[in-house]
């Protein structure tokens, strides 16, 4: 199918994932953006800072003391109807946690670039995925790229999705720290006008039927419809306002589906289904699941075993909240093992993401072997030589038939 | 409140359906806060320092809205004629 702008008529850029980003808020028509600067998302707010001293964007941009202060802010002008972004990492991410609960439960459709970062202590700046799972409960939707191309596509379908009226949650669009925020890469960008059609214009505020005002009005801080945000809610009604938070939930899937299908036929990019992109899983005896920029390495080492005879696959989880156990459990019930790759680990338990396929896994009659691989924390490299060590021990696994150490660490130097 | 709404009757974000003025939160209150009109001359420091702007100037004197008054008893503290008195709920 010819897409709409087909590449010739896309603007060819090289830039960094951050710049990606920047230039995908800048296309965006975005009212507000709130943000403090933090390694290695800093490139975006500086970016972002030039596109409004040039004049570039009419954005409000505000430069406030800390990440608490950045989400407070956007939590503000979004009540007031606006579209707001922000980007932050690691620290940053977890100095916000309290605010981030406050955005989704207030249903504020705002964008956040999380460009992931290990945890402090001790200090490290480099990729993993320990800040992101952090805010996992907290009621965002959260999607990891794989790639600076997707860094940029996926900003701009975050707004689609975070204001989509079946839905009304904010999104957190993560990209890998360094690995693609500080790498060149060309990328495709498509012009103004088609990005500004694709959002609809500027953010339309969502309607609800308010009693004592007796008539639909738009949720936003209006002194005409004098609405309140966030006031005291005990066991009377705040137990009803979380379902409504569960239920919107359960739309996402859907426009992200759909919204994913829309932008191919405009850009001629999407990500699998939205949701997990496959490579070689139809009769993969061994498939490892993994999220963000790692999956270029799994895959192109999938690519080499797979020509060399050997039945492996790979699973790039695209969307983690809502976390999608349907179409997990579909794709890998076949499999004879299943390793389950985290960049993250919840001490005392195991990867974010091992739990939730176990769980996604768990209603199958006859299931595969499931081994959790930590691997990456702190930035620590994951060359193809490791990868491929990787999927050799899972088809020893699936020779023997299952293996009682289900918890592994790649390439930590020592015995476990 | 007299009603119950299940979740999907609510409007989201957990606004509000009705006005505040509905929650009627002097059932809070231990202590109530009782005039002496024989001691008040109406200076009206108690109206200006009521932090539920429970005391109300209807013209001629100050009163109390005991449907709105938690019983915090910074109205007695601020009184410099000690026109208000603090008493139980339910006792004298």
């Amino acid at each position: 199918m010819a897409s709409k702008y087909p590449v010739s008529k896309q603007i060819l850029m090289a830039v960094n994932g951050d710049e990606a980003v920047a230039y995908a808020v800048k296309q965006s028509l975005v009212d507000v953006v709130a943000a403090y600067p933090i390694t290695p998302q800093t490139i975006i707010v500086e970016k972002f800072s030039e596109f409004v001293a040039n004049g570039e964007v009419y954005t409000e941009f505000i430069p406030v003391e800390s990440e608490h202060s950045a989400m407070s802010a956007c939590v503000g002008a979004a009540a007031t109807g606006a579209r707001a972004f922000t980007a932050t990492a690691a620290n940053g991410l977890a100095l916000m946690w309290e605010i981030l609960y406050i955005a989704a439960s207030l249903r504020l459709p705002i964008v956040l670039a999380v460009v992931n970062r290990a945890l402090s202590a001790p200090i490290n700046i480099h990729c993993d995925h320990s800040d992101a799972m952090g805010m996992r409960d907290a009621g965002w939707i959260q999607l990891f790229v794989e790639n600076s191309q997707e860094a940029y596509d996926t900003t701009i379908q975050a707004f689609r999705i975070a204001e989509d009226p079946e839905v009304l949650l904010p999104v957190a669009v993560n990209l890998d720290g360094f690995f693609l925020s500080h790498t060149l890469e060309n990328i495709r960008m498509l012009p103004d006008e088609a990005v500004r059609a694709f959002l609809g214009g500027h953010r339309k505020v969502h309607k609800t039927y308010v009693d004592y005002l007796g008539k639909e009005v738009e949720v936003k801080l209006d002194p005409a419809n004098p609405l309140s945000f966030g006031p005291l809610d005990l066991y009377d009604y705040y137990f009803e306002h979380k379902m409504q938070q569960i239920e919107a939930m359960k739309r996402v899937p859907e426009v992200i589906r759909r919204v994913n299908e829309e932008w191919y036929e405009l850009s001629g990019r999407r990500y699998g289904d939205g949701i997990i992109a496959t490579y070689g899983v139809e009769d993969a005896e061994v498939i490892v699941t993994v999220l963000g920029s790692t999956a270029g390495t799994v895959r192109s080492v999938a690519k080499k075993m797979r020509k060399a005879g050997r039945k492996v696959g790979i699973v790039r989880i695209r969307m983690f909240r809502p976390f999608p156990f349907d179409e997990l459990r579909e794709v890998l019930k076949d499999a004879r093992v299943v390793g389950v790759m985290d960049r993250a680990i919840s001490f005392g338990s195991y990867g974010p993401s091992y739990l939730e396929i176990n769980a996604a896994l768990s209603e199958l009659k006859s299931r595969p072997v499931l081994v959790n691989y930590i691997y990456g924390l702190g930035g620590r490299d994951v060359p193809p030589n490791l990868v491929e060590r990787m999927f050799e021990e899972l088809l020893d696994v699936a020779k023997a038939g299952g293996t009682a150490e289900r918890l592994r660490f790649l390439g930590v130097r020592g015995n476990v | 409140m007299e009603e119950s709404r299940e979740w999907k009757k609510l409007p989201i974000a957990g606004l509000p359906y009705k006005l505040s003025l509905e929650y009627r939160t002097g059932d809070w209150r231990a202590l109530r806060p009782v005039i002496d009109y024989s001691k008040c001359t109406s200076c009206m420091l108690c109206w200006l320092f009521c932090p539920d702007m429970a005391i109300l100037w209807d013209g001629k004197k100050v009163w109390i809205n005991y449907d709105y008054c938690k019983g915090c008893g910074i109205c007695e503290h601020e009184c410099p004629l000690g026109a208000i008195r603090m008493v139980p709920e339910g006792g004298e």
